[in-house]
């Protein structure tokens, strides 16, 4: 016993080093295959409180640009509601709407690694939870991974974990969109079979099977695409419509019948 | 009062988590390349000091890091990494001679200290990008990334390093 002892205290710093390592491991190589750390994230009070200050200063920099774009997105919207058919009755009680729309300011921003993570200055206290769809002016974005009070976390479309229901404009024809980690303008869809007919230029926009995004949210264009290995589907890469460098405001998207989605997939998969 | 050298450390600690979360961390130089300049805390550490308060003041350090940037603890593995490997890299380059109590940064040459950032820079860089990608597949990518950025990080702590030249004791 004397010796274990003598022996463990003569390499403590070995030791210690171990059981660092090992617990910086555990940590990355868990995250790796399933939702990131609850307790390691930069919604947390602290971290969200200095990039929100950080984001303050910085922020006065791009407001004549981020004035162009809101204009320009408040001018589509109008077009969109000019051009449509009237509505005789403006639907105002809010228990039949079925989306709901909180907007954020992104106060960190990351798209260099292969993990990428943004973090906005709204949390649960706005009403912010898990597994919420996050988009900008342009497309898509990513989804709330992790909330504090005041903050929340988002996962990038440009995170090799990112798995979201695409399809090609017009049509029925879905598949996942990827990452594959090597270009930030660029992401991939998978699972398109041989058989539909493609165009370089087509736009790729979100899919009905996702409970998080609302149906024809744009996502981008296809840049090329090719046979996979096997031939029985395509590998398709996509043009990102959003400059994912450089984006300022969001808007997060709560699902309000996202729970009875679940809770009914949930009972068939039981049943089966 | 920056003599005091727990007071000097800390303020180092803190300045550099904020310099590089909310400068390097968003260089996005080429669209990938953030030097990684908080490395210089272990080359500006004292040499004889408990090596087992050193090792948790890196792993506090990188975990820091991680938690502002996301990444979980891929920062903390690569930095108590070299924290650990550190002696062993002092060793290869100033000789045996480092041990002994006389030894300072001042009678070593400038070649040996560049060497020795270098070096350190290297393993840290190799370990991050590794735990980064995780795959055997994006070899290219990873030295790729670890020969551009490391580039970055040395430059970039050679810089801050001789702006502060003062401070190596």
């Amino acid at each position: 016993m004397q010796r274990i002892i003598n022996f463990i205290l003569s390499n403590r710093n070995t030791f210690l080093y171990a059981v660092l390592l090992l617990f910086s491991l555990g940590l990355t190589i868990r995250s790796h295959s399933y939702h990131q750390s609850k307790a390691f994230n930069s919604s947390k009070w602290i971290t969200g409180n200095i990039y929100e200050t950080s984001n303050g200063i910085t922020s006065y920099f791009n407001l004549k640009k981020e004035n162009n774009s809101l204009i320009k997105e408040n001018r589509s919207l109008r077009k969109q509601l000019f051009n449509s058919k009237p509505i005789n009755v403006i639907e105002l009680d809010s228990s039949k709407i079925d989306f709901e729309i909180i907007d954020a300011k992104i106060i960190k921003n990351s798209f260099s690694s292969p993990r990428n993570y943004l973090t906005l200055n709204k949390g649960k206290k706005h009403g912010v939870t898990q597994d919420m769809g996050v988009i900008t002016t342009k497309g898509i974005l990513g989804i709330i991974e992790n909330t504090s009070n005041n903050f929340a976390t988002v996962q990038s479309i440009l995170n090799t974990k990112s798995n979201i229901n695409a399809k090609i404009k017009n049509t029925d024809y879905f598949g996942s969109l990827i990452w594959d980690a090597k270009d930030y303008t660029t992401v991939q869809l998978a699972d398109i079979p041989r058989l539909v007919p493609l165009k370089v230029g087509d736009t790729i926009v979100t899919g009905a099977m996702s409970s998080i995004f609302p149906e024809n949210i744009p996502i981008g264009f296809i840049k090329k695409f090719d046979l996979n290995a096997s031939q029985s589907s395509y590998n398709i890469n996509i043009q990102l419509f959003n400059d994912m460098a450089n984006i300022k405001n969001s808007y997060i998207i709560s699902n309000k019948n996202r729970k009875e989605i679940i809770e009914l997939e949930a009972r068939t998969d039981d049943a089966q | 009062m920056l003599n005091n050298i727990y007071i000097l450390n800390s303020i180092r600690f803190t300045l550099l988590v904020l310099v590089q979360v909310l400068i390097f961390n968003h260089i996005n130089f080429i669209g990938f390349i953030n030097p990684m300049a908080y490395i210089i805390f272990l080359y500006w550490y004292p040499l004889r000091e408990n090596v087992s308060i050193f090792l948790i003041i890196s792993f506090l350090l990188g975990l820091t890091i991680d938690l502002f940037s996301d990444t979980l603890a891929i920062h903390t593995a690569a930095i108590v990494t070299i924290a650990f490997a550190r002696p062993v890299i002092m060793r290869f380059c100033f000789g045996a001679n480092f041990e002994f109590q006389g030894f300072t940064f001042k009678n070593t040459t400038s070649v040996q200290r560049m060497t020795f950032l270098g070096l350190l820079i290297g393993l840290h860089h190799l370990v991050f990008f590794s735990l980064e990608l995780l795959s055997f597949s994006h070899l290219l990518l990873i030295l790729k990334k670890v020969l551009l950025t490391g580039i970055a990080t040395f430059i970039v702590s050679m810089l801050i390093s001789s702006l502060f030249a003062k401070e190596i004791e």
